[in-house]
Parts: C-alpha cells; sequence; structure tokens
C-alpha cells in the first residue's frame, strides 16, 4: 500500500468517524427540538442562535460531573460495560457506503471506509456486541432495576435480532452479495428498483426490528422510566451515562444508514448517472444519502413522540408470533420467485 | 445412615422496593413488590411518607382558616376541596349562600375537574411512554390553571372559598376568557383522543388491565370515575345534588369492563361533559351578591371595606380575633362531593367552640388506593404504573 492510499484511508476514517459524531451532537439537538415542536414547547434555545450549541453544553456538563460508582459494583465489568457499548456503535459505520466514487489524485476512491464482502454479516456480528454492554451494565451495576432493565434488553434485541437478520436475507437473496456496495449498485437506475418497492414486507419487519434493536420508543422497554428509573443504566453518571447516551444515538444513525442502504438505494440519486457527472455527481450522492437518512432519523423521533411503549410479553409475542413467521415466509416467497425467475 | 435428598435448584422472588424515590409513584408512594421473573405475586403499599396533620390541624384553625389547608391536600383540584369544605361548614352552621355563589362554584369545580382530569390522563399516558399526550393535556390545564389565577389570584393554594360564600366576585369579562379557554381545551381533549383512543399499543396496554368489578367497587367504597368505570351509575351530583348541581343537564358518563381503558373513557367523557356544565353556568350565572350577610359574623368583609372604613376593619378583627367571631352550633356535619377523584366529604364536629372539635376529610384517594394491591398481583411490572397511573392518588390527600 502507497503512501497516498494509507492518506486516503486515514482521511476517510476521520471523516467518518467525526461525521457520526456530529451526527450525534445534532440528533440530541433534532430530538429536543422537534419533540418540542412536536408538543408546544420551546425546546432548548438558550446556548448559541436557536440553541444550537445545547448538546455542547450537555457534553461540558457531563464531563464536569462527579463520577460516582456506586457500593457493591463489579469494578471492572461495570467500567466496560458503556465502552463494549460505544466502540462497536462507532464502529458499524465503517462499511456503509454514503457516496458515489469520487476521482481524485488519478484514481477511483469509494466513499466507504471499508469495502468489505460480507458488509451485512460485519454490521449484524457489532450490534449484537452491544448487547454485552447492555447486559453487563445491568448485571454489575448491583441494582434491581439495572437488572431487570439489563435482562428485558437483552432478551429484546436477541428476539428482534433473528426478524433483522431474516428480512435482511431476503435483500441477500435477491442481491445475491453480501457487500453493501453490490447492494447499493443493483438498486441504481429506477426509482423502482429500490428494493422497498421490491420487498415491502421485508421493509416494514427490518423498520421495526431496528426500533427494537436501537432500544427505542416503542420498545424501549430496557429504559422504562416509569418502570425501571433508568434501566440498565440507572446507576451509571458522568461521562459513563453520556457514553451510552452516545451510542444509543449512534446506534441510531447506523440504524437509519442501513435503512437507506438496504432499501432505498443507499446514494443512489433516482434518475441520475452520478457517475457521469463527476465529482458533483459524488457529491450529490452523499446529500442524497444524508437527506433519506435524515429523513429516517426523523421517523425515529417522529415515532418516539407519538406512541406509547409495548409491554414486555407483548414485544416478545410481536418478535416470535408475528415478525419472525413474517420474515421466514418472506424468505420463501423471495426464494420462490428468483428459482421460477431462474427457471424462464 | 443419611438419607441423601435430591438438591433442589432454588429460585428466590425478587423483592422490588418501588418508590418512594421513583418516577411514577406521583408524589412519595412506596411499594414493595414480590417479583417472579416481571410478574408482580404480592404487592404491599406504604403510606404515609407525605403525612402533614391536615386533619389534626382542623382542631386548631377555625373555619375559614382550615380553608387554606382544604386546598393543599388535593394539588391537582384545590378548588374542589375548598368547596366540599365550606359546604359542610355551612350545613353545620346552617346558612344558604346565595345561588351566584353556588353558580361560581360549580363553575370552578367542574373547571377543576377538566384540569384535573386532563393531568390524570396525561400522567396515565406518561407512564406507558406516550409524552406528548401528556405535555398536550399539560398546555389545556396550564390555561385553565391561569384562569384560576384570574379570579382567586393564585394557582394551586386557591383558597377560594368563605364559610358561607366566596372570597370574592368573578371578574368582569371572566366568562369570554373562560370560554375561550374552553374551547382550546375540547380541541386537546380531540387531540388526546387521536393518540390515544384508537392506538393499537395503548389498548394493548390497557385494556383487561386491572379490572375491578362491579362488586369489588361496591365492596371496597370505590367511588368517582373509577366506580363509573366498572359499571356503577353513581354520581353524587346527580344522585345527591349541592351547590344547585341539579340545575344542570349533563349525562354521567359510565363504562362496563372496569379496567384501565375504561377508566381512561370515562375521564375523557367526564371532560366532555364538564366543559357542558361550565357552558351552562355561565349562561345561566345568576346576579348578586358571593357573600352572605356580612352582618352574621361568619365571612370576612370585603377587602375594601376592611382597608377603607373603620367599621370594616372593626368587623374584620372581630371576626379574626380568637375570642371572638364565629360561634357554630354544637353539633355535626357531613356533605359529600364529586370531586374528581371521587366522594370527597368533610366531616365537622363542633362543640360550639370558635375551632372543630375534629375535622375529618373522607380521601377519595385513600380508598380507592385500598384495592391497588389486590389489582396488580399477577399482573406484569409494567402494568403497576398504569394502574396506579388509572387510579390517580394524590399522596396529599392519601395522607393527610
Amino acid at each position: 500500500m502507497d503512501f497516498l492510499s494509507f492518506f486516503i484511508i486515514c482521511v476517510k476514517v476521520l471523516l467518518v468517524f467525526a461525521g457520526t459524531l456530529l451526527a450525534v451532537l445534532i440528533m440530541v439537538y433534532a430530538e429536543r427540538r422537534v419533540s418540542a415542536f412536536m408538543q408546544g414547547r420551546l425546546g432548548p434555545n438558550r446556548v448559541g442562535p436557536q440553541g444550537l450549541l445545547q448538546p455542547i453544553a450537555d457534553g461540558i456538563k457531563f464531563l464536569m460531573k462527579e463520577d460516582i460508582i456506586p457500593d457493591g459494583v463489579n469494578k471492572p465489568i461495570y467500567l466496560l460495560a458503556p465502552v463494549i457499548m460505544l466502540i462497536p456503535a462507532l464502529m458499524t459505520f465503517a462499511v456503509i457506503p454514503f457516496g458515489s466514487t469520487i476521482t481524485l489524485f488519478d484514481r477511483d476512491i469509494i466513499l466507504q471506509v471499508a469495502d468489505v464482502n460480507i458488509g451485512i454479516l460485519y454490521i449484524l456480528a457489532l450490534t449484537s456486541i452491544g448487547v454485552y454492554g447492555i447486559v453487563l451494565a445491568g448485571w454489575a451495576s448491583n441494582s434491581k432495576y439495572t437488572l431487570i432493565g439489563g435482562l428485558r434488553s437483552s432478551a429484546q434485541l436477541i428476539s428482534y435480532e433473528l426478524a433483522l437478520g431474516l428480512s435482511v436475507v431476503s435483500i441477500i437473496l435477491m442481491s445475491g452479495s453480501l457487500r453493501l456496495n453490490d447492494i447499493v449498485a443493483d438498486q441504481q437506475g429506477h426509482l423502482l428498483s429500490w428494493y422497498v418497492f421490491k420487498q415491502p414486507l421485508a421493509f416494514l419487519i427490518f423498520l421495526i426490528a431496528t426500533y427494537a434493536e436501537t432500544n427505542r420508543l416503542p420498545f424501549d422497554l430496557a429504559e422504562a422510566e416509569q418502570e425501571l428509573v433508568g434501566g440498565y443504566h440507572t446507576e451509571y453518571s458522568s461521562m459513563k451515562f453520556a457514553m451510552f447516551f452516545m451510542s444509543e444515538y449512534a446506534n441510531m444513525i447506523t440504524a437509519a444508514a442501513l435503512t437507506v442502504t438496504l432499501f432505498f438505494g443507499g446514494w443512489d440519486v433516482p434518475l441520475l448517472d452520478e457517475k457521469s457527472l463527476g465529482i458533483w455527481g459524488a457529491m450529490l450522492s452523499v446529500a442524497s444519502f444524508i437527506l433519506k437518512m435524515g429523513f429516517f432519523l426523523f421517523l425515529f423521533i417522529w415515532i418516539r413522540w407519538t406512541f406509547p411503549r409495548f409491554r414486555y410479553d407483548q414485544l416478545m409475542k410481536l418478535g416470535w408470533k408475528v415478525l419472525l413467521p413474517l420474515s421466514l415466509i418472506n424468505i420463501f416467497i423471495t426464494g420462490g420467485y428468483l428459482t421460477l425467475a431462474a427457471l424462464k | 445412615m443419611t438419607r441423601v435428598t435430591e438438591q433442589q435448584l432454588e429460585t428466590d422472588r425478587m423483592i422490588l422496593n418501588f418508590g418512594p424515590h421513583h418516577p411514577s409513584t406521583h408524589g412519595t408512594l412506596r411499594i414493595i413488590m414480590e417479583l417472579e421473573g416481571e410478574t408482580v405475586m404480592k404487592a404491599i403499599p406504604e403510606i404515609g411518607y407525605l403525612h402533614s396533620g391536615f386533619e389534626k390541624l382542623g382542631e386548631d384553625l377555625d373555619f375559614n382558616q382550615y380553608i387554606t389547608i382544604t386546598d393543599r391536600m388535593n394539588y391537582l383540584s384545590p378548588l374542589c376541596n375548598n368547596v366540599a369544605y365550606a359546604l359542610a361548614a355551612e350545613k353545620l352552621m346552617e346558612l344558604e349562600v346565595s345561588k351566584r355563589t353556588e353558580y361560581i362554584r360549580v363553575l370552578m369545580c367542574e373547571l377543576s375537574r377538566i384540569a384535573d382530569h386532563l393531568l390524570n390522563v396525561g400522567m396515565l399516558a406518561v407512564d406507558l411512554g406516550a409524552m406528548t399526550a401528556f405535555l398536550y393535556g399539560f398546555r389545556a390545564r396550564e390555561d385553565i390553571y391561569d384562569l384560576f389565577e384570574i379570579a382567586t389570584g393564585t394557582r394551586l393554594t386557591t383558597s377560594y372559598t368563605l364559610v358561607g360564600g366566596l372570597m370574592r366576585d368573578i371578574p368582569d369579562g371572566y366568562d369570554k376568557a373562560v370560554l375561550k379557554v374552553l374551547d382550546e381545551v375540547d380541541e386537546i381533549a380531540n387531540d388526546i383522543e387521536t393518540l390515544l383512543t384508537k392506538n393499537r399499543i395503548w389498548h394493548d396496554r390497557t385494556k383487561n388491565i386491572g379490572i375491578i368489578s362491579k362488586e369489588n367497587a361496591i365492596s371496597y367504597g370505590i367511588s368517582g370515575p373509577m366506580a363509573r368505570a366498572s359499571g356503577i351509575d353513581w354520581d353524587i351530583r346527580v344522585n345527591e345534588p349541592y351547590s344547585s348541581y341539579e340545575d344542570f343537564d349533563f349525562d354521567v358518563a359510565i363504562a362496563l369492563n372496569g379496567d384501565v381503558f375504561d377508566r381512561y373513557l370515562v375521564r375523557m367523557e367526564e371532560i366532555r361533559q364538564s366543559i357542558n356544565i361550565c357552558r351552562q353556568s355561565l349562561d345561566k350565572m345568576p346576579t348578586g351578591d358571593v357573600s352572605i350577610d356580612p352582618d352574621f359574623g361568619f365571612s370576612l368583609p370585603p377587602k375594601d371595606e376592611v382597608y377603607n372604613s373603620i367599621e370594616g376593619l372593626i368587623y374584620h378583627f372581630e371576626v379574626t380575633m380568637p375570642n371572638r367571631g364565629m360561634n357554630p352550633p354544637v353539633g355535626e356535619a357531613y356533605v359529600a362531593t364529586e370531586s374528581p377523584n371521587g366522594e370527597l366529604g368533610y366531616y365537622i364536629v363542633s362543640d360550639g367552640n370558635r375551632t372543630p372539635y375534629r375535622v375529618r376529610t373522607r380521601p377519595p384517594s385513600l380508598i380507592n388506593y385500598s384495592i391497588f394491591s389486590k389489582l396488580i398481583e399477577g399482573h406484569m411490572l409494567s402494568d403497576a404504573p398504569a394502574i396506579l397511573g388509572s387510579i390517580n392518588i394524590i399522596a396529599g390527600e392519601l395522607d393527610r
């Protein structure tokens, strides 16, 4: 690997890492402002213009807070849990293509940190690691509320991962590849080639499962404050709490990005050949990706402030008795269709 | 020779201390729950964390002074408590208040009922994770509290009634302000219903949860919206009208299943009916004085007379001085009113002194709460806040 490729990779890593963190900050701000708008309130509007600096003020506040470690916690695990949760959350974005190729310095640069040929597996694997963070935090905190929260969310994440994975399987069947770039390339061209139109059921299952995977309402049982005070992070304070907080938002951003990549053509701008437009086409594709992602992030907020929360058994019932059979049926239909199409 | 027994795997029930510091205990409550998995096997509620000796204070304060205590007992609808106590004291002293006083009291009680129900439905929603419905309700409640502030001068500690009248008349143009707020409340109630009533998750979370059968409701002495949600057609405003409620035309909201969802529906319908009653009371508002004959010796004279005339000042002192003033008859009186949570009654025993011998409150919250542990046993932990929210306990009234 020559120096230039190394440099390019470094820039991309930095860009994606900083971008994710920035998106987290924007999401925290947006969540509060949009919810305020929906509820007829003002929301934070004092720090900076329109309260834009509020997330930074919050961050400083987290840093200044006293870092309390309660008595009776299992200290190594207690300290490790937020890290286990945050690192995979920030790593998942690495395989998501966020734009078409740019030609710079006489070489084609794909706008993606790592073009892994098992992209989807990588994402599913990493998000599963995040579960350990929650379970360990719940267990190590030495509190009953956190324990219940941790148990709830581990059961929830494991059962919804099945539905999530199986809904993705039908996409893999259609594209014939686990590489996210191939999946995006498969959706190029006209609007109807987006997988959301080819696989509406898989999209629905995937969307519901991502809400459960990211612990968002109506599936935020792990941190139902009315029942469990704060759920698994009840005993965490200061920056350790902020790490949980950030990883939740980072997960949400990844989930939105993945939804766009799998079902909405990724960076694809409909009816436009990005590659023919050179660098402007690449810019346009990035903008289109961010726009689509923004919509799904907004949907996250919208749903959170509209719906009540499921109960634990209802959540399990939905996951195992509705979503799982539906996604299996969907795989069979997709498989059958593909076989018939191949026979012709 | 020892007998070898098979070692059983022991599973303990988890004891969860729910409160007194917990986000959904609405005040300071404590419930000790035995959990098996997430199912509540046993629940022992413990009250007394907000005990303030309100009833005992009644023995040291005279009849008008005690009104300031009654509104602190209920921080959701203080005016209802003011009215209930004033009615009991008036019954004891056999006072007749003017028609205008009664109508204003009805107006205030119904506005309080709207505010109370909005908050309660909102709290129920927020306990189930739907924050937005709560804030919609809170917004409407804010407007109603502004109305209280216009009429009484304060938002919460209203102390609006006097024995034999009101602290002051409603200001000019009050009806316009009320009508405007009522329209807003109507709209907001629609918004809340849009968010919740047909929401599938809401149905899943509230239907068949915490069912109170008709028999149980009667045997536990449950009253108010909770009883009506269990199919009991009992509303003191209709069955034993007080304060001119017989002049108003309204329906009693009744549901049959007695679960959390029905209690929610009954409360939403009562908001509509209360809006209706408020409009009627403004339409028919009689003219006249809001205080009984000042010479009678019970109620305080109007403030501008106290400040601007010597007779008024002397009279004010006469009423308030410990060795003068009221001379209530020896006897006892109980008046039950339909407060937003159920039957709110004051029982006053007088030995002829300036202060009552004993003041007893019949708090709807305490009696409605008595069934709580029975309701949540067998339900899941997540249902506990839902049931608690649908009972609408007010800790200040619970402990007194």
